[in-house]
C-alpha cells in the first residue's frame, strides 16, 4: 500500500467536530404517525382549517406511496413509525420576543457552531432566523426588512400572520403529491423559513438560516417558501450542522421558490449535517426536494450547494423554466467520505421560449464514499431556443470509493443547443508529491487541490460562505486524502 | 563558511519494486559547488533525484545521504523541502484551479515558518516574486494561471527555476531541466540557474546532454552508469562525452566487469 493512500485514509479519519448534544429539555409527540398526530402537529402550532386539511390531505396520500428505490443508495428500510413528528423546545409564556429571551443553552450551542447570532446581528449585517429542534428561536432585522415590506420569519409565523400568501403558494412548486419524501414534509413540517420580497425590492442583505438537529430520534421537516415579486431579487443563505448521535435520523425538507417577472432568487446552501462515524455507523439520512419556479419572463433562479454532510443524501434543487427568457443555475459541491452516500444533481425543465440553465456540478469521493451525479435536461417542444450547459466533473481520492454519474437529456424541438461535459479524476500522488516538495504538507496539498477543483462552485457563493466553505471541506477531508 | 558538505552520499543504494536501480552511489557536494550527474537512458539520474527528494514508492535499501550532516532519508518530502532540498521536475506537475501565486506564497510560507522567519503577506509576497520574475522573463500573467495549466513545454521548466528563485533552496536537484527546451528557452533558464550561484548553495543538475553544461558550467562532472559513478572529472568530460558518445563509457565498463 502506497503511503500516499495511507495519508488519504489517515485525513478521512477525522472525528466530527461539530458533535455535542445540547441539554435542553423536550416537549415531544410520541414515536409514530397517524391522523391523530397531524392534529397535534396543526394544534400546537394552532394552525388555521385550511393547513390541517392540507396536511391530512398529504398523509392520506403519502399513505399510497412507496419510498423511491431508484436512487443510487443503499440503506436499511426506514421504520416511519419509530420517529417523532414533533418536539419544540420548551417555553416559558408565550416564547421569546427578543433574543435576550432565548434559552442561553441554545445561545451557546450556536455560539458552539460560530454561529453567534448578536455577532452576526451586529457584524455582518446578516439576518438569521434560526431553527432548533423545528421551532424558530430568534429573528433579527425584522424590523429593518419590514420597512421595504419584506417578510421574513419562520414559517409557523407566516401562516398566523400572512395566511392568505401561505395559501396562495404553499404546495405550488412542490405539490404534496410530489414524491415520497415531499408528501410526508407535507404532512407532518413544524417550522422553517417564509419570506416574501415585494414587488421591486431588492433585498438589501443576505437572509439566512441556521438549522440544527437536537432531540434524539426527531425527524427534523422544514419548510421553506421564498416568493419573489415582479423585479425583487434575494440572496438566501442555508447552513447546517448536527450534533452526533449514534441513531439514524430522518430529515426531509422541502424548499420552494417562486420568481415572478424579472425576479431574482439566489439560494445557497452549505450542508454539514452528522455524516457518521468512520465506521458508517449514525449519521443523517437527508432526503430533500428543492425547486424553483421561474414563473416570470425574464426571472432567474441560481441554487449553489455544499454538500459535506449526512450519512444519505438525496437532493435535486431544480429549477422550471416556464417564464419566457428565464435563467436556472445549479452549482453544486458534493463531498462523500468514509461510508457516507450521495445521490444528487438537478432538474432543469425549460418551458418558455428562450430559456437558458447551467449546471456545474463536482462530486469528490473519499474513503468508502459513493457520489452519484442525476441531473434531468427537459427541453419541451415550447421552449425554442432553450440553452443549457452542463459540466460534472468527478474527483476521487484513495481507491474504495465511487463516483457515478446518470444524465438525463430530452429534448423536445430543433432549436435549442444542449451540451454535457464530464470527467472524472484522480488526485495523483505526483500532484501531493509536487506540493509536498514545495514543503506544503500532505494535509494541505490535499486542500488545495480540492479547492482548486470546486473553485468554480465556490466563486458563487457569498464571501463569507465561501471561506466557510473551503474550510468545512477541509474538515470533512481530514485523513482523507492522497 | 564552514566546509561541511551540502550533501554527502555514501555508498546509497535504492530500487522499485524489487528491482535494484541504484547500486551503491558515492557524492559529495559542498557548498558553492555546482555537480552535473550524467548517463544513458536508465542508468538512475532521475531516481538519484526521486530518492534524494522523497519520493512515494522508491526503496532505500543500503548506505546513507546527509543533507547538512543530518540524515536526509528519514526525513518526509515536506520536511527536505523546507529544509531546503529543492528539486525541480523534468515533467512538472499541472493542480488545477490552484492559482499559481497562492501555491507559491504557501510553500515560501511554509519554509520561512520553519526557519522561525515572519510570514510575507501578499503584498511583500507580490514585491519580492516581481523581483525574481525578471530573472526568468516570465509574464506575470501566469501568476495568475492556474499551477502549470495549459503551461507550454518551456514555461513550465522556466516556472520551475522561478520557484526556485522564491524559495531560495541550498541544494537545488535540477532533474532534467534542459529537456523539452529550445535554445533561446535554454539559455534563459540556465542564465536563471546561474543567477541563483551563491558561495553558499549548490546544485546538482542531472542531465542527459552535454549542451546544458555549456551554459550551466558544472564544477564537477559525474557519469552514472548501471547504478554507479563510473566517471568523475571536469567540464572536460562532460565534452568527451559529447563527442565519444556513452558507448565509450558503457563499454568500457562492460569490458571491466567481464
Amino acid at each position: 500500500m502506497s503511503t500516499a493512500t495511507e495519508t488519504i485514509e489517515g485525513l478521512v479519519k477525522q472525528e466530527y467536530k461539530y458533535g455535542f448534544y445540547t441539554d435542553v429539555e423536550t416537549d415531544a409527540a410520541p414515536p409514530g404517525l397517524n391522523e391523530d398526530i397531524i392534529r397535534l402537529i396543526s394544534a400546537k402550532k394552532n394552525e388555521p382549517a385550511f393547513m390541517l386539511e392540507w396536511r391530512l390531505k398529504a398523509y392520506r396520500h403519502w399513505l399510497t406511496m412507496k419510498e423511491p428505490a431508484w436512487p443510487h443508495l443503499k440503506y436499511p428500510p426506514i421504520d416511519y413509525q419509530a420517529s417523532c413528528y414533533y418536539a419544540a423546545p420548551k417555553k416559558k409564556g408565550d416564547g421569546p420576543k427578543s433574543l435576550d429571551e432565548v434559552d442561553p443553552k441554545l445561545l451557546e450551542t450556536y455560539e458552539k457552531l460560530g454561529i453567534p447570532l448578536k455577532e452576526r446581528e451586529r457584524l455582518a449585517g446578516v439576518a438569521v432566523d434560526a431553527v432548533f429542534d423545528s421551532v424558530s428561536v430568534g429573528t433579527t432585522f425584522k424590523e429593518k426588512l419590514a420597512e421595504k415590506g419584506i417578510i421574513f420569519c419562520s414559517f409557523s409565523e407566516a401562516v398566523q400572520n400572512h395566511p392568505e400568501l401561505v395559501k396562495k403558494y404553499l404546495g405550488t412548486v412542490v405539490p404534496y403529491t410530489d414524491n415520497f419524501f415531499a408528501a410526508l414534509n407535507s404532512a407532518v413540517f413544524s417550522d422553517g423559513s417564509f419570506c416574501f420580497i415585494p414587488k421591486g425590492v431588492r433585498c438589501p442583505m443576505e437572509l439566512s438560516t441556521y438549522f440544527r438537529i437536537n432531540a434524539a430520534n426527531t425527524g427534523q421537516f422544514e419548510r421553506t417558501l421564498i416568493v419573489a415579486e415582479e423585479g425583487a431579487s434575494v440572496s438566501y443563505l442555508e447552513g447546517c450542522t448536527a450534533p452526533m448521535r449514534d441513531e439514524h435520523q430522518l430529515h426531509a425538507a422541502v424548499v420552494e421558490l417562486i420568481a415572478l417577472d424579472h425576479a431574482q432568487i439566489k439560494y445557497s446552501t452549505v450542508q454539514n449535517w452528522y455524516p457518521g462515524d468512520a465506521e458508517g455507523k449514525g449519521g443523517i439520512y437527508n432526503f430533500v426536494t428543492k425547486r424553483g419556479l421561474c414563473k416570470g419572463k425574464h426571472s432567474k433562479i441560481s441554487w449553489t450547494q455544499v454538500e459535506t454532510g449526512s450519512a444519505i443524501t438525496w437532493k435535486y434543487p431544480s429549477c422550471i423554466l416556464l417564464g419566457d427568457h428565464s435563467v436556472g443555475e445549479f452549482y453544486s459541491v458534493a463531498v462523500v467520505n468514509n461510508f457516507q452516500q450521495a445521490d444528487t444533481g438537478t432538474k432543469m425543465v425549460h418551458i418558455g421560449r428562450n430559456t437558458r440553465s447551467t449546471i456545474v456540478s463536482k462530486g469528490i469521493s473519499a474513503g468508502r464514499g459513493q457520489n452519484s451525479y442525476r441531473g434531468l435536461v427537459k427541453i419541451q417542444k415550447s421552449a425554442a431556443h432553450a440553452r443549457n450547459f452542463s459540466q460534472c466533473d468527478s474527483l476521487l481520492l484513495g481507491n474504495k470509493c465511487g463516483a457515478h454519474t446518470f444524465p438525463y437529456i430530452e429534448v423536445k424541438n430543433t432549436t435549442s443547443r444542449v451540451e454535457h461535459e464530464a470527467s472524472t479524476s484522480k488526485i495523483g500522488e505526483d500532484q501531493i508529491f509536487y506540493c509536498n516538495q514545495r514543503g506544503l504538507s500532505t494535509q494541505d496539498a490535499v486542500n488545495m487541490i480540492v479547492n482548486g477543483f470546486c473553485k468554480e462552485v465556490f466563486r458563487e457563493l457569498p464571501m463569507e460562505f465561501a471561506v466557510e466553505a473551503q474550510k468545512l471541506l477541509g474538515v470533512s477531508l481530514e485523513g482523507s486524502v492522497g | 563558511m564552514t566546509n561541511q558538505p551540502i550533501l554527502e552520499i555514501k555508498d546509497l543504494s535504492a530500487g522499485v519494486e524489487g528491482k535494484q536501480i541504484l547500486k551503491g552511489i558515492n557524492l559529495v557536494i559542498r557548498p558553492g559547488e555546482t555537480h552535473a550527474v550524467m548517463g544513458p537512458n536508465g542508468s538512475g539520474k532521475s531516481t538519484l533525484a526521486a530518492v534524494l527528494a522523497g519520493r512515494e514508492g522508491y526503496e532505500v535499501t543500503g548506505g546513507q545521504a546527509l543533507y547538512q550532516g543530518r540524515d536526509l532519508l528519514e526525513l518526509d518530502p515536506e520536511e527536505r523541502a523546507r529544509e531546503g532540498v529543492f528539486l525541480a521536475f523534468q515533467y512538472p506537475i499541472e493542480i488545477p484551479g490552484v492559482n499559481s501565486t497562492y501555491f507559491l506564497k504557501s510553500a515560501l510560507n511554509e519554509i520561512r515558518k520553519h526557519k522561525g522567519l515572519p510570514e510575507l503577506d501578499a503584498m511583500e509576497f507580490l514585491t519580492l516574486v516581481k523581483e525574481k520574475m525578471k530573472l526568468l522573463e516570465l509574464n506575470e500573467d501566469l501568476l495568475r494561471r492556474s499551477v502549470n495549466e495549459g503551461f507550454s513545454g518551456g514555461e513550465k521548466k522556466r516556472n520551475e527555476i522561478f520557484q526556485m528563485a522564491v524559495l531560495e533552496p541550498a541544494l537545488a536537484i535540477l532533474d532534467e531541466t534542459d529537456s523539452g527546451l529550445d535554445i533561446d528557452a535554454l539559455k534563459v533558464v540556465s542564465q536563471g540557474v546561474n543567477k541563483l550561484r551563491r558561495a553558499d548553495n549548490a546544485q546538482l543538475v542531472i542531465t542527459h546532454y552535454q549542451r546544458l553544461l555549456n551554459y550551466i558550467v558544472p564544477d564537477f562532472v559525474h557519469v552514472l552508469f548501471d547504478g554507479r559513478i563510473v566517471r568523475t572529472g571536469d567540464k572536460q568530460l562532460a565534452l568527451d562525452l559529447e563527442e565519444k558518445g556513452y558507448d565509450w563509457i558503457t563499454k568500457a565498463e562492460l569490458a571491466g566487469a567481464a
